[in-house]
């Protein structure tokens, strides 16, 4: 298992991997959509570093989730906010962590109901091996691998830290 | 001895505090209620996107029970359930199946035979949601649409959200509900929720006939004189009259009524300069209301439609969350014994 | 446990109960001998008898059987709502020996040939006295006078009109007029029906808040004041039944101390809820009279306690279960009381709002001295007894409840006090150990 390195260094290969990312695909003009909560830390981070202009959307995913079925609804639900048209844009969706990939799923079917993006690069301070859907990051700051029963939380907004946490299993 | 008092409150929330019914404001705190407005207000963003749906309740079934009809009231839910991703029923059973003698309880083994998941019921009897929800097996979920002179409970949220709106906080505000009380369900479920979220005052305006007994035991004061009543006001809500009033000698007149209680520019300009008008519809202008009012800059009659159906979005997904929620941890529990 | 024959010999002693007699008399450790139907012998000269068998009563209370001034037993009735036999029986195991069966059994009790029938009925298949109350008007319709003349020939104790009023004060006037010829004794349950219109809850706080529609108070003042007025005019004997508000008490306070021929019952229910029972719609409650105020139902145990109520009646209502399973406004108005009559009393006397002789007086002697019978438990009196044990529990569900209502007041919940045993005429109506 690698160490996991600091939320700094975490941001800086995120940054140099997208701006590499962007100007493979000559995408110029990119909008910033992080989901709640630790992706939208992200996503504020990353906008000012990549000298976007557009302010970033924020996207609250409670009611795409799978496991309403389950669990209920989400009590804290909070309006998604994306203050730009996204038709035929290209978006960068900024998550802090990627698991299962359950949430981006959601992400993305929320997206779309919005309108038709021209392409989504998905971006990730860290992608944890942990897939159940075909969904991983185009760029991430880090690729770890965790013990049974651990989780990865980004804690936030000032400063920004990943905290490991244990579940009971 | 006291036999069974808490137990109406108890029936809306899983053991965790979660709506599992929504059948009355009674005994929901204002931590919920402010839950019910903040979710309302996600889901007014989902109606603002091109496509307006979300995909909370797809695969489940819910049949709109309406006893007693409304096709205001029972589109703004079944629009609701649709933006929600649910399949929809509708039944007004007034016509149908209890004119011909099969009971309540007959109709509703009917439809949980037909899976239905939530029951959106109007009824013309108080208590009516309270005795489905007792009935039904569980896991299938109550919504209150409105029952007798019980409670609407729905209508009051979308009131308190299109307040929150316009005002920002409860705190501070002078609200008054105006015309027949007596009969008002929504009246009752209103007063209960402007106390629950913090309002300074809260007054019934309408004369001795439109008064139920006490009402100032359900947390108001009374003004017989309209003029008195508006001072200050922060929020008027105007309610429905129904034409029925005058045969039961409660009111002499519409004329009558309106000079006393109907809301004209000279009486609103009484009120605080900012103070909003509010009314449940259907309007029935010149009855209770003057159309330059209803239709003038301090109307937001209009906003209250559009909250109602986050409103009933916000109500749906959390009482069928609740049941989800609940029937889940009943299976957790089971296998916990197993083991 | 019931229905368990412990009592066929010719004899009995009772040994070892506390006896409480209805008029003030409470002695402990009491023996009594039946035989033939009579109680042969008291206290030491029963103690020293011969019997062919022996109840043991330590611990227990004995009391003369109680008498209920107003219940439904369903019979004549479509037997769907209970029947004199499941009816009667219940009644038994209460601790009743005497039942007054309104006249609105169906057909409505208003000709001797209903009352013939209810006769026959109680004679096939009832352990208790049941005495049949005539209707006062025909069909009570409240329209016109019954045949109070052949009621009474054929066996009725009083006339009333059921749960129904009487809309015309000059019908009921005449009605009065009528059943004095015979020093009938009218049994009128006051509602005003114009007052009480549409409502089925009392007019108070937890309507306005459900917002069910509600019966005011004055709906019965004013019936009370209407119907003292009438029966001092027409000096009939009055008997004011199921009242509801305390005004009324006062008022029959008042009639009484002017020397109006009047008494009064309530049923037990009313001393034990308030308004509040109906918070949750719990269609149970959905009684008539309504239950009212806190404040009313402390006049009423008052009236109780200082006897202007004179007995307390069990208003038992059996439906069948889809009659109580609507909204509350669509359900049949009634409680299925009569086997907790007893038990709720108790819970009064725990409470200390009414002491145990006060209530034994409002079961026995109070509501016989209404209809001119004799409730006694001394020596030569005819052996109508009820042994109870006021401390042990028992739990009323639709299992253990004989009647074919299952609405009780009280459900799933123990309750102290059981009837061990009742004897009429000496002869075992109901035992249980």
């Amino acid at each position: 298992m690698s160490v996991l390195l600091e939320v700094g260094q975490l941001m800086d290969k995120l940054e140099t991997g997208l701006q590499h990312l962007l100007a493979e695909r000559n995408i110029e003009a990119p909008l910033v959509i992080g989901i709640r909560t630790g992706g939208v830390w992200v996503a504020d981070i990353l906008g000012r570093r990549l000298g976007i202009e557009e302010p970033f959307g924020e996207l609250d995913i409670s009611f795409y989730r799978d496991d309403f079925s389950r669990i209920g609804l989400n009590p804290k639900v909070t309006p998604s906010n994306l203050p730009f048209d996204t038709e035929g844009r290209d978006i960068i969706l900024v998550d802090d962590v990627i698991m299962s990939g359950r949430t981006i799923r959601a992400a993305m079917n929320e997206l779309f109901d919005y309108g038709r993006p021209a392409s989504i690069i998905l971006a990730a301070l860290v992608d944890l091996d942990a897939r159940e859907l075909p969904i991983r990051p185009d760029v991430a700051g880090q690729s770890l691998t965790l013990k049974a029963g651990q989780r990865l939380k980004l804690r936030g907004p000032d400063p920004l830290r990943l905290e490991y946490q244990e579940t009971e299993q | 001895m006291t036999v069974n008092a808490a137990a109406a409150h108890h029936l809306q929330l899983t053991r965790d505090g979660q709506l599992r019914h929504f059948l009355t404001l009674d005994g929901l705190g204002r931590a919920l209620l402010t839950d019910i407005l903040d979710t309302a207000d996600s889901f007014i963003e989902v109606g603002e996107r091109s496509i307006k749906k979300v995909p909370l309740l797809r695969g489940r079934t819910v049949a709109n029970l309406f006893f007693e009809p409304s096709t205001r009231t029972r589109s703004t839910f079944e629009l609701a359930a649709k933006r929600l991703s649910a399949d929809v029923l509708n039944l007004d059973i007034n016509t149908s199946a209890t004119s011909k003698g099969e009971s309540l309880s007959d109709t509703l083994l009917n439809l949980e035979a037909m899976a239905s998941d939530m029951f959106v019921v109007r009824h013309a009897q108080s208590g009516a949601a309270h005795f489905i929800a007792e009935s039904v097996t569980p896991g299938v979920a109550i919504i209150n649409a409105g029952d007798g002179r019980h409670a609407h409970p729905t209508q009051a949220m979308l009131d308190m959200l299109t307040i929150r709106q316009n005002k920002g906080t409860f705190e501070g505000l002078k609200v008054a509900i105006v015309g027949d009380i007596l009969h008002s369900r929504v009246a009752r479920s209103q007063i209960r929720a402007l106390n629950e979220l913090g309002a300074e005052q809260v007054r019934v305006i309408a004369p001795g006939t439109l008064l139920p007994r006490d009402v100032e035991s359900l947390g108001c004061t009374v003004e017989y004189d309209m003029a008195k009543g508006m001072k200050d006001l922060d929020v008027v809500i105007m309610l429905r009259l129904q034409k029925e009033r005058m045969e039961g000698a409660l009111l002499p007149s519409e004329r009558e009524f309106y000079r006393l209680y109907g809301l004209s520019q000279e009486k609103l300009a009484l009120a605080h300069p900012e103070c909003i008008v509010m009314h449940p519809g259907p309007i029935n202008r010149g009855v209770e209301i003057e159309s330059a009012v209803a239709d003038g800059p301090q109307s937001v009659i209009l906003s209250q439609v559009t909250n109602g159906i986050a409103i009933r979005m916000a109500v749906m997904s959390m009482a069928m969350g609740g049941q989800v929620a609940e029937r889940q941890q009943k299976r957790s529990t089971l296998k916990g014994d197993q083991s | 446990m019931s229905g368990h024959q412990v009592f066929s010999g010719s004899s009995l002693k009772i040994t070892g109960g506390r006896l409480l007699d209805g008029r003030g008399k409470d002695e402990s450790n009491r023996a009594l001998l039946i035989r033939n139907s009579r109680i042969a012998a008291t206290g030491e000269a029963a103690e020293k008898a011969d019997a062919d068998q022996v109840f043991d009563a330590r611990g227990c209370i004995i009391a003369p059987g109680f008498v209920d001034l107003y219940c439904n037993l369903r019979e004549p009735g479509n037997g769907q709502k209970g029947n004199m036999r499941t009816e009667a029986r219940a009644a038994a195991r209460g601790g009743f020996t005497t039942v007054c069966e309104s006249p609105e059994t169906s057909p409505v009790n208003d000709s001797r040939a209903v009352t013939h029938l209810i006769r026959e009925g109680a004679e096939a298949g009832s352990p208790v006295r049941v005495l049949p109350i005539g209707a006062l008007t025909r069909g009570l319709e409240g329209e016109m006078l019954s045949d109070m003349g052949g009621l009474t020939a054929a066996g009725c104790i009083a006339v009333g009109n059921g749960s129904r009023s009487v809309r015309s004060a000059r019908v009921l006037r005449r009605c009065m007029a009528y059943a004095q010829t015979f020093g009938l004794t009218v049994m009128l349950r006051p509602e005003n029906q114009s007052l009480a219109a549409d409502g089925y809850a009392h007019d108070g706080l937890v309507a306005s808040r459900l917002g069910l529609l509600g019966i005011p108070e004055v709906a019965e003042t004013a019936s009370v004041m209407e119907m003292l007025l009438l029966a001092e005019e027409t000096g009939v004997r009055l008997h004011l039944s199921q009242l509801s508000c305390g005004r009324s008490v006062e008022m029959v306070a008042d009639a009484r101390r002017r020397g109006v021929a009047v008494t009064a019952d309530v049923a037990m229910h009313q001393l034990i809820f308030t308004e509040d029972a109906l918070a949750g719609f719990d269609s149970r409650f959905h009684l008539r009279p309504p239950l009212r105020s806190e404040a009313d139902r402390k006049a009423l145990v008052a009236g109780v306690r200082e006897g202007v109520i004179d007995a307390i009646v069990s208003q038992h209502l059996p439906h069948e279960s889809a009659a109580k399973q609507a909204p509350l406004p669509d359900t049949a108005p009634g409680l299925s009381s009569i086997e907790s009559v007893l038990s709720l009393g108790l819970e009064l006397v725990h409470r200390d709002e009414l002491s145990l002789s006060e209530l034994i007086r409002s079961l026995t002697t109070g509501p016989a001295s209404v209809i001119g019978r004799n409730a006694s438990a001394g020596q030569d009196d005819k052996a109508d007894l009820c042994v109870f044990d006021p401390a042990t529990r028992w739990t009323p569900d639709s299992q253990s409840l004989i009647s074919a209502g299952k609405h009780a007041p009280v459900l799933g919940q123990p309750l102290r006090g059981v009837v061990r045993l009742t004897l009429v005429d000496g002869q075992e109506a109901w035992a249980s150990h």
